[in-house]
């Protein structure tokens, strides 16, 4: 089965069944990650550019790795060292690496819509990598990937997102994925971090983390963007861990079978104490592996690659 | 767009909207070296050289845009005197008062000479502009607004940069009385806002950035306060929310001399058009809720406010061909503002027809001090002929702006202005 849209630009306009289809996808492609050569030639000739307008090593190595697993050809353009300095627009760019010959393009950028625009304007397909605070449907999907490995179904699951959800891409594509896949999410953070109309997402809404904490099957951690505590959202890193921290003390009144995640990268200290990345239950090292799974099965479904990795290998 | 000279001109067949005693009557109109000479049920044909069919037609008397944009002096890539005067004309407007956030700002005498000659030059829509209140547009020092007013400026404003300071609002107010000129208010406390997107579910859903309607009517409410406390006019530029409108609802109750303006596109649309981050709904104020734009139709209605206006924002297709943030905000608004608020509010059955007229006539001039008009003998011609039945699409191949950025590009258009008279000067669109 393919996918109904030529682009990935958010898990909004996914349904559950193109999820499916993507995430059954990369459990094929995360045994290759095991083998002794992980590659598989299924887009071999293809190329992909990386368009990153804000700097994220982990993201766009994954991709770059993903399509490297896949035989595909992948470039990195990055915002300082291109004309983008010297009034190039996001338009002029795009046009102009479609015009070198690339298959697709994955852009992360820090407007909104910034992929769904370019989606209309270039024939390559668009793989949103990350849009302002709208979407990062990647890390969703691997968090979903991650998340199914270890649980099985979503169905039913309890969820809990905590943190900064006004200004968290991560957790506006969460809550759409995890939602879709079955599972019942509530958000936590205080007020200010908590952004208008969020029930719309049908998810419940806890401003005291240790009023939901005790009752979920996923901790979903986000990362907190220092710059807030000058824009007044929380008043202290110190006091933003006491209220909201996944601390060592908290780790300890977690029901047995909880899981953590966390897109990573973690202010260890700030939203979660040292402690919970020796903690057995969390999974933010194996989300990284599976990023990269899922970033070849999103590729190769896109790409329009129809080999049966499996067959093609070797 | 070229004007035909016409000595001896009889609209025929038409029906006469009066936005004065809000009626209408058949009848027909003879204009004779640009003055209306009678207005009688039936005039000979004979009397005219030039007779323009007016069966299922109506004449009302021009537009007036109490806001809008020209771009000129600085950005006359975008709109040109001249070519925004064009295209107000072919939208019904024979008068227009464009802003002072040109480059420079219009803040001297001289400056508002040259707009006002420019417009002259064209002989398209006058231009009555609107001088800064404050030097620069910077909120600190008055700006030499008896001098403007000398000058043909008929209203003040810093536009989308508003007085900060309550207390140069309150100098601005109480100085702007001694000329018996409306300060005009775009509301807006900057630092409630962090983008130009409505503060709600659609901006959590896209995650753009937003601002919420109180950085609008927490503005409102202090200016009205103010206005009511100098004694002075106060007029409040695009209303674009449910609570805006309630404020001056309340201040009209107690007495505040204070009028308000919206736009076609803030009772037309709402903030869901937004979905597909397409930039030419990008607007300040932004596009709002339902019940922001249903408030601001029930606000019409019972005349809390009291006028339209088109806030005309030209903007080129590379300017809006962008990433939603960095799209400059603005909607072009001349050739499409009658067709809408036609739709909605007289096919909407908000206002009566030749309600909907005063709020384009005799009410922006009642604000602006400008000299009454009607389609009545003894008058000066300045008077345009509406075609209500008409549909039309409004393409890109018919605009008359320099500039394109408008959502309502491939609408179907209810009602449409097909002539415009100005003199003996007759235009046809």
């Amino acid at each position: 089965m393919k996918l109904k849209s030529r682009h990935l630009l958010g898990i909004d306009g996914l349904d559950r069944s193109e999820i499916l289809t993507i995430l059954d996808q990369a459990r094929t492609f995360r045994e290759v990650l095991d083998r002794s050569i992980p590659i598989v030639p299924a887009l071999r000739g293809r190329t992909v550019v990386n368009l990153f307008y804000e700097a994220s090593t982990r993201t766009s190595t994954s991709f770059s790795l993903a399509a490297s697993r896949l035989s595909c050809g992948c470039v990195n353009f990055s915002k300082a060292t291109s004309s983008v300095s010297k009034g190039e627009t996001l338009l002029d760019t795009a046009r102009n690496i479609e015009a070198m010959g690339v298959d697709g393009i994955i852009i992360r950028h820090q407007s909104p819509g910034a992929p769904h625009f370019l989606s209309r304007h270039v024939k390559a397909f668009v793989v949103n990598a990350g849009d302002g605070a709208h979407e990062h449907p990647t890390q969703a999907l691997l968090d979903a990937f991650t998340l199914r490995e270890k649980l099985g179904s979503l169905d039913g699951k309890r969820i809990l997102i905590v943190g900064d959800i006004a200004h968290s891409r991560v957790a506006r594509s969460n809550l759409l994925c995890f939602t879709k896949l079955g599972a019942k999410v509530a958000v936590c953070g205080p007020p200010t971090m908590i952004p208008p109309g969020v029930e719309e997402y049908g998810c419940e809404v806890f401003y005291r983390l240790d009023r939901i904490l005790q009752e979920v099957d996923v901790v979903n951690m986000l990362r907190v963007q220092q710059e807030r505590i000058t824009s007044s959202s929380f008043p202290t890193v110190r006091e933003y861990r006491a209220l909201y921290g996944l601390t060592a003390e908290r780790l300890r009144t977690l029901a047995p079978d909880v899981v953590v995640t966390h897109p990573g990268p973690v202010n260890w200290g700030v939203e979660m104490d040292f402690e919970v990345a020796d903690f057995n239950r969390t999974l933010v090292l194996p989300q990284v592996t599976n990023g990269v799974a899922v970033r070849m099965a999103v590729l190769f479904l896109l790409a329009g690659g129809d080999a049966q990795p499996e067959k093609a290998d070797g | 767009m070229k004007a035909e000279t016409r000595e001896r001109i009889l609209l025929q067949g038409g029906t006469v909207i009066d936005p004065q005693k809000l009626s209408t009557r058949r009848a027909d109109v003879l204009v004779i070296a640009g003055r209306i000479e009678q207005v009688e049920t039936r005039i000979s044909a004979t009397e005219a050289t030039e007779v323009l069919d007016c069966r299922d037609k109506h004449i009302a008397p021009g537009f007036v845009d109490i806001h809008c944009h020209l771009r000129e002096p600085g950005r006359e890539d975008e709109e040109t005197i001249a070519s925004g005067a064009a295209a107000a004309l072919a939208g019904g407007f024979t008068r227009v008062c464009p802003m002072p956030n040109t480059e420079p700002a219009i803040d001297t005498e001289a400056q508002v000479r040259f707009e006002i000659r420019r417009a002259a030059e064209a002989g398209f829509a006058r231009v009555h502009p609107i001088g800064c209140c404050t030097k620069g547009r910077q909120g600190q020092e008055l700006a030499e607004i008896g001098s403007m007013v000398d000058a043909g400026a008929v209203a003040f404003s810093d536009d989308g940069s508003p007085v900060a300071d309550p207390q140069v609002m309150r100098r601005v107010l109480e100085y702007a009385k001694a000329f018996d000129v409306p300060v005009i208010s775009h509301c807006e406390v900057k630092e409630l806002v962090d983008g130009i997107a409505n503060e709600g579910k659609v901006s959590t859903r896209l995650g753009l950035k937003s601002g919420p309607d109180v950085a609008e009517s927490a503005q409102a409410a202090r200016d009205v306060l103010l206005a009511e406390f100098t004694r002075a006019r106060l007029h409040i530029a695009h209303v674009s929310a449910r609570a805006t409108v309630d404020v001056i609802r309340w201040a009209k109750e107690r007495g505040v001399q204070v009028t308000a303006e919206t736009c076609p596109h803030y009772f037309t649309l709402t903030e869901e058009a937004l979905a597909d981050f397409d930039a030419n709904y990008k607007v300040n104020p932004p596009l709002r809720t339902e019940a922001d734009r249903q408030a601001l139709i029930a606000g019409l209605a019972d005349g809390t406010i009291d006028a339209i206006a088109t806030d005309h924002a030209p903007h080129l297709k590379g300017e809006k061909d962008a990433e939603f943030d960095a799209a400059p905000p603005g909607i072009i608004g001349f050739e499409t503002a009658f067709s809408l608020g036609y739709e909605q509010l007289v096919l909407g059955k908000a206002l009566s027809l030749a309600d909907y007229i005063a709020r384009l006539t005799v009410v922006p001039r009642r604000i602006l001090n400008l000299p009454p008009v009607a389609v009545a003998a003894g008058s000066e011609a300045e008077l345009v002929v509406l075609d209500l039945k008409a549909e039309w699409e409004y393409t890109a191949d018919r605009v008359l702006s320099l500039s394109r950025n408008s959502p309502f590009l491939g609408r179907t258009m209810r009602g449409r202005v097909t002539t415009a008279l100005l003199g003996d000067r007759l235009f046809r669109f």
